[in-house]
Protein backbone atom coordinates (compact mmCIF):
# COMPACT_ATOMS: atom_id res chain seq x y z
CA UNK A 1 0.00 0.00 0.00
CA UNK A 2 2.95 2.40 0.75
CA UNK A 3 4.95 1.21 -2.05
CA UNK A 4 2.42 1.76 -4.09
CA UNK A 5 1.55 5.77 -3.21
CA UNK A 6 5.00 6.42 -3.13
CA UNK A 7 5.22 5.82 -7.06
CA UNK A 8 1.71 6.00 -8.15
CA UNK A 9 2.41 5.97 -12.27
CA UNK A 10 4.46 2.75 -11.45
CA UNK A 11 1.66 0.56 -10.02
CA UNK A 12 -0.58 -0.88 -12.30
CA UNK A 13 -4.60 0.22 -11.35
CA UNK A 14 -6.26 -2.78 -10.08
CA UNK A 15 -10.26 -3.04 -11.30
CA UNK A 16 -12.20 -3.93 -8.22
CA UNK A 17 -15.86 -5.34 -7.83
CA UNK A 18 -17.81 -4.86 -4.76
CA UNK A 19 -21.67 -5.61 -4.23
CA UNK A 20 -23.02 -3.53 -1.38
CA UNK A 21 -26.25 -4.51 -1.51
CA UNK A 22 -28.26 -6.80 -3.31
CA UNK A 23 -29.18 -4.39 -6.29
CA UNK A 24 -26.29 -2.98 -6.96
CA UNK A 25 -22.76 -3.51 -8.23
CA UNK A 26 -19.83 -1.27 -7.89
CA UNK A 27 -16.74 -1.16 -10.11
CA UNK A 28 -13.81 1.04 -8.82
CA UNK A 29 -10.91 1.95 -10.46
CA UNK A 30 -7.86 4.62 -10.19
CA UNK A 31 -6.64 6.50 -13.41
CA UNK A 32 -3.42 8.48 -13.36
CA UNK A 33 -5.17 11.73 -14.25
CA UNK A 34 -7.05 14.80 -12.73
CA UNK A 35 -10.84 14.08 -12.72
CA UNK A 36 -11.26 17.03 -15.24
CA UNK A 37 -9.36 14.56 -18.06
CA UNK A 38 -11.02 11.27 -17.27
CA UNK A 39 -14.53 13.17 -17.17
CA UNK A 40 -13.80 14.83 -20.69
CA UNK A 41 -12.95 10.86 -21.68
CA UNK A 42 -16.40 9.80 -20.65
CA UNK A 43 -18.55 13.13 -21.76
CA UNK A 44 -17.18 13.79 -25.63
CA UNK A 45 -18.29 10.83 -28.16
CA UNK A 46 -15.12 10.74 -30.19
CA UNK A 47 -13.30 9.84 -26.92
CA UNK A 48 -15.90 7.23 -25.22
CA UNK A 49 -16.11 5.34 -28.45
CA UNK A 50 -12.49 4.59 -28.52
CA UNK A 51 -12.67 2.39 -25.25
CA UNK A 52 -16.08 1.30 -24.22
CA UNK A 53 -16.36 -0.80 -26.64
CA UNK A 54 -13.14 -3.16 -26.27
CA UNK A 55 -12.03 -4.43 -29.80
CA UNK A 56 -10.60 -7.64 -27.58
CA UNK A 57 -14.86 -8.22 -27.06
CA UNK A 58 -15.16 -8.76 -30.78
CA UNK A 59 -17.66 -5.88 -30.75
CA UNK A 60 -18.02 -2.61 -32.64
CA UNK A 61 -19.51 0.61 -31.56
CA UNK A 62 -21.27 1.72 -35.09
CA UNK A 63 -22.80 4.94 -33.51
CA UNK A 64 -22.28 6.95 -30.39
CA UNK A 65 -24.90 9.84 -30.16
CA UNK A 66 -24.54 11.46 -26.90
CA UNK A 67 -25.30 14.76 -25.35
CA UNK A 68 -23.66 14.21 -21.78
CA UNK A 69 -26.00 17.20 -20.07
CA UNK A 70 -28.81 16.88 -17.70
CA UNK A 71 -31.67 16.27 -19.45
CA UNK A 72 -29.79 15.15 -22.62
CA UNK A 73 -30.33 11.57 -24.26
CA UNK A 74 -27.52 8.59 -25.76
CA UNK A 75 -27.87 6.59 -28.02
CA UNK A 76 -25.13 3.71 -28.77
CA UNK A 77 -25.24 1.22 -32.07
CA UNK A 78 -23.37 -2.17 -31.57
CA UNK A 79 -22.55 -4.23 -34.10
CA UNK A 80 -22.01 -7.97 -33.23
CA UNK A 81 -21.25 -10.33 -35.91
CA UNK A 82 -23.89 -9.39 -38.49
CA UNK A 83 -26.28 -7.87 -35.85
CA UNK A 84 -26.55 -4.57 -34.79
CA UNK A 85 -28.15 -3.63 -31.17
CA UNK A 86 -29.27 -0.06 -29.56
CA UNK A 87 -29.01 0.89 -26.22
CA UNK A 88 -30.47 4.40 -25.15
CA UNK A 89 -31.22 6.37 -22.16
CA UNK A 90 -30.91 9.63 -20.31
CA UNK A 91 -28.58 11.42 -18.78
CA UNK A 92 -30.39 12.24 -14.99
CA UNK A 93 -27.66 14.11 -13.78
CA UNK A 94 -24.55 15.42 -15.19
CA UNK A 95 -21.87 17.60 -13.14
CA UNK A 96 -18.53 18.30 -15.07
CA UNK A 97 -15.68 16.80 -13.54
CA UNK A 98 -17.33 15.02 -10.79
CA UNK A 99 -20.26 12.69 -11.41
CA UNK A 100 -22.87 11.50 -14.23
CA UNK A 101 -25.71 9.59 -14.00
CA UNK A 102 -28.01 7.89 -16.43
CA UNK A 103 -30.59 5.23 -17.31
CA UNK A 104 -30.63 2.07 -19.19
CA UNK A 105 -34.44 1.91 -20.93
CA UNK A 106 -33.95 -0.51 -23.77
CA UNK A 107 -35.82 -3.56 -22.12
CA UNK A 108 -39.58 -4.10 -21.47
CA UNK A 109 -38.95 -3.19 -17.67
CA UNK A 110 -37.62 -0.48 -15.56
CA UNK A 111 -33.60 -0.60 -16.33
CA UNK A 112 -30.56 0.12 -14.16
CA UNK A 113 -29.76 3.25 -12.85
CA UNK A 114 -26.01 4.04 -13.36
CA UNK A 115 -23.93 6.42 -11.39
CA UNK A 116 -20.24 7.72 -12.02
CA UNK A 117 -18.68 9.42 -10.15
CA UNK A 118 -15.05 11.14 -10.31
CA UNK A 119 -12.99 11.42 -7.03
CA UNK A 120 -9.75 13.43 -7.03
CA UNK A 121 -7.24 12.13 -5.53
CA UNK A 122 -4.69 14.42 -5.20
CA UNK A 123 -3.97 14.92 -9.28
CA UNK A 124 -5.36 11.32 -9.67
CA UNK A 125 -9.13 10.15 -10.05
CA UNK A 126 -10.65 7.10 -8.56
CA UNK A 127 -13.31 6.26 -10.73
CA UNK A 128 -16.57 4.58 -9.05
CA UNK A 129 -19.20 3.01 -11.60
CA UNK A 130 -22.21 2.22 -9.13
CA UNK A 131 -25.32 -0.13 -10.55
CA UNK A 132 -28.69 -0.09 -9.11
CA UNK A 133 -31.09 -2.27 -10.49
CA UNK A 134 -34.37 -1.82 -9.82
CA UNK A 135 -35.48 -4.92 -7.71
CA UNK A 136 -34.10 -7.96 -6.98
CA UNK A 137 -35.55 -10.00 -9.59
CA UNK A 138 -34.08 -7.47 -11.71
CA UNK A 139 -30.65 -7.94 -10.92
CA UNK A 140 -31.50 -12.09 -10.86
CA UNK A 141 -32.75 -11.85 -14.64
CA UNK A 142 -29.54 -9.83 -15.51
CA UNK A 143 -27.34 -12.89 -13.71
CA UNK A 144 -29.03 -15.00 -15.73
CA UNK A 145 -28.39 -13.52 -18.82
CA UNK A 146 -24.76 -13.57 -18.36
CA UNK A 147 -24.53 -16.98 -16.82
CA UNK A 148 -26.32 -19.04 -19.54
CA UNK A 149 -24.38 -21.84 -21.36
CA UNK A 150 -23.79 -19.60 -24.51
CA UNK A 151 -20.58 -19.13 -26.21
CA UNK A 152 -18.10 -16.72 -24.04
CA UNK A 153 -18.48 -14.01 -26.83
CA UNK A 154 -22.03 -14.10 -26.49
CA UNK A 155 -21.73 -14.10 -22.85
CA UNK A 156 -19.46 -11.23 -22.97
CA UNK A 157 -22.25 -9.31 -24.53
CA UNK A 158 -24.98 -10.47 -22.18
CA UNK A 159 -22.33 -8.72 -19.64
CA UNK A 160 -22.59 -5.43 -21.97
CA UNK A 161 -26.10 -5.54 -22.48
CA UNK A 162 -26.20 -6.32 -18.41
CA UNK A 163 -24.28 -2.81 -18.33
CA UNK A 164 -25.66 -0.69 -20.73
CA UNK A 165 -29.18 -2.59 -21.52
CA UNK A 166 -30.42 -2.77 -17.64
CA UNK B 1 -9.88 -3.41 0.60
CA UNK B 2 -11.94 -5.97 -1.57
CA UNK B 3 -15.37 -5.76 0.18
CA UNK B 4 -17.19 -8.97 -0.60
CA UNK B 5 -21.14 -8.61 0.31
CA UNK B 6 -22.97 -11.94 -1.47
CA UNK B 7 -26.32 -12.67 -0.77
CA UNK B 8 -26.25 -15.40 -2.69
CA UNK B 9 -22.97 -16.95 -0.73
CA UNK B 10 -25.68 -16.33 3.17
CA UNK B 11 -28.26 -18.05 0.67
CA UNK B 12 -26.23 -20.92 -0.27
CA UNK B 13 -24.84 -21.67 3.32
CA UNK B 14 -27.52 -21.55 4.91
CA UNK B 15 -29.21 -23.99 2.69
CA UNK B 16 -26.62 -26.46 3.39
CA UNK B 17 -26.15 -26.07 7.20
CA UNK B 18 -28.92 -28.95 7.18
CA UNK B 19 -27.95 -32.59 6.84
CA UNK B 20 -31.13 -33.65 5.43
CA UNK B 21 -30.67 -30.82 2.79
CA UNK B 22 -27.12 -31.68 1.73
CA UNK B 23 -28.35 -35.55 2.08
CA UNK B 24 -31.44 -34.45 -0.80
CA UNK B 25 -28.35 -32.29 -2.96
CA UNK B 26 -26.54 -35.82 -2.65
CA UNK B 27 -29.60 -37.92 -3.33
CA UNK B 28 -30.38 -35.40 -6.85
CA UNK B 29 -27.11 -35.92 -8.06
CA UNK B 30 -27.55 -39.59 -8.86
CA UNK B 31 -30.84 -38.86 -10.71
CA UNK B 32 -34.26 -36.33 -10.31
CA UNK B 33 -37.00 -36.82 -8.13
CA UNK B 34 -40.40 -35.55 -6.91
CA UNK B 35 -41.14 -34.32 -3.55
CA UNK B 36 -43.35 -36.88 -2.72
CA UNK B 37 -40.02 -39.43 -3.36
CA UNK B 38 -37.86 -37.14 -1.34
CA UNK B 39 -40.27 -37.21 0.97
CA UNK B 40 -40.90 -41.06 1.33
CA UNK B 41 -36.83 -41.71 1.30
CA UNK B 42 -35.76 -38.90 4.11
CA UNK B 43 -39.27 -40.09 5.85
CA UNK B 44 -40.90 -37.06 6.36
CA UNK B 45 -44.09 -35.20 6.03
CA UNK B 46 -45.17 -33.56 1.97
CA UNK B 47 -45.08 -30.73 4.30
CA UNK B 48 -41.77 -30.77 5.59
CA UNK B 49 -40.00 -31.82 2.76
CA UNK B 50 -41.37 -28.79 0.62
CA UNK B 51 -40.00 -26.64 3.17
CA UNK B 52 -35.99 -27.73 2.90
CA UNK B 53 -36.65 -28.03 -0.88
CA UNK B 54 -38.04 -24.31 -1.29
CA UNK B 55 -35.18 -23.22 0.72
CA UNK B 56 -32.79 -25.15 -1.59
CA UNK B 57 -34.71 -23.61 -4.36
CA UNK B 58 -34.14 -20.27 -3.27
CA UNK B 59 -30.36 -20.81 -3.02
CA UNK B 60 -30.31 -21.56 -6.24
CA UNK B 61 -29.05 -25.09 -5.87
CA UNK B 62 -32.23 -27.20 -6.86
CA UNK B 63 -34.78 -25.71 -9.17
CA UNK B 64 -38.68 -27.67 -9.49
CA UNK B 65 -40.39 -28.18 -12.52
CA UNK B 66 -44.35 -28.99 -12.13
CA UNK B 67 -44.82 -31.76 -14.59
CA UNK B 68 -49.00 -32.68 -14.07
CA UNK B 69 -49.46 -33.04 -10.43
CA UNK B 70 -46.30 -34.11 -9.62
CA UNK B 71 -43.27 -31.44 -8.58
CA UNK B 72 -40.11 -32.73 -9.95
CA UNK B 73 -36.43 -31.43 -8.40
CA UNK B 74 -33.23 -31.61 -9.94
CA UNK B 75 -29.79 -29.76 -9.12
CA UNK B 76 -29.64 -25.78 -9.96
CA UNK B 77 -26.58 -24.72 -11.34
CA UNK B 78 -26.12 -22.46 -7.88
CA UNK B 79 -27.31 -19.20 -7.36
CA UNK B 80 -23.52 -18.96 -6.01
CA UNK B 81 -22.22 -19.69 -9.38
CA UNK B 82 -24.44 -17.68 -11.47
CA UNK B 83 -23.55 -14.46 -9.11
CA UNK B 84 -19.97 -15.38 -9.58
CA UNK B 85 -19.81 -16.01 -13.30
CA UNK B 86 -21.86 -12.50 -13.45
CA UNK B 87 -19.39 -9.87 -11.46
CA UNK B 88 -16.56 -12.18 -13.30
CA UNK B 89 -18.10 -11.14 -16.71
CA UNK B 90 -18.21 -7.37 -15.57
CA UNK B 91 -14.67 -8.01 -14.04
CA UNK B 92 -13.23 -9.03 -17.65
CA UNK B 93 -15.10 -6.20 -19.81
CA UNK B 94 -13.91 -3.26 -17.19
CA UNK B 95 -10.45 -4.32 -17.10
CA UNK B 96 -10.84 -4.32 -21.06
CA UNK B 97 -12.81 -0.97 -20.70
CA UNK B 98 -10.30 0.39 -18.29
CA UNK B 99 -6.80 -0.49 -19.73
CA UNK B 100 -8.22 0.91 -23.36
CA UNK B 101 -9.17 3.86 -21.26
CA UNK B 102 -5.84 4.45 -19.99
CA UNK B 103 -4.41 4.69 -23.71
CA UNK B 104 -6.97 7.48 -24.05
CA UNK B 105 -6.38 9.67 -21.67
CA UNK B 106 -2.15 8.93 -21.67
CA UNK B 107 -2.77 10.72 -25.04
CA UNK B 108 -4.97 13.19 -23.85
CA UNK B 109 -2.07 14.17 -21.28
CA UNK B 110 0.37 14.03 -24.31
CA UNK B 111 -1.22 16.71 -26.21
CA UNK B 112 -1.94 18.92 -23.40
CA UNK B 113 1.09 18.69 -22.61
CA UNK B 114 2.31 19.48 -26.68
CA UNK B 115 -0.65 22.26 -26.56
CA UNK B 116 0.78 24.35 -23.18
CA UNK B 117 4.25 23.79 -24.30
CA UNK B 118 3.72 25.74 -28.24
Amino acid sequence: MDQQLSNPAAAPNETTIERPSDTELVVLRMFNAPPRIVFKAWSQPELFRRWWAPQSFGITLVSCDMDVRTGGKYRLEFAHGSGTMAFHGKYLEVVPGERIVWTNDEGEEEGAVTTVTFEDLGGRTLVTFHERYPTKEAVEEAMQGSATGLPEQFRQLDALLADLGG
Amino acid sequence: MVQYASPALDLSFAALSDATRRGIIDQLGRADASITALAENFQMTLTGMKKHVHVLERAGLVVTHKVGRVRNCSLGKGGLAVEAEWIDAHRKLFEARFQALDQVIEEMKQEEQDGSAA
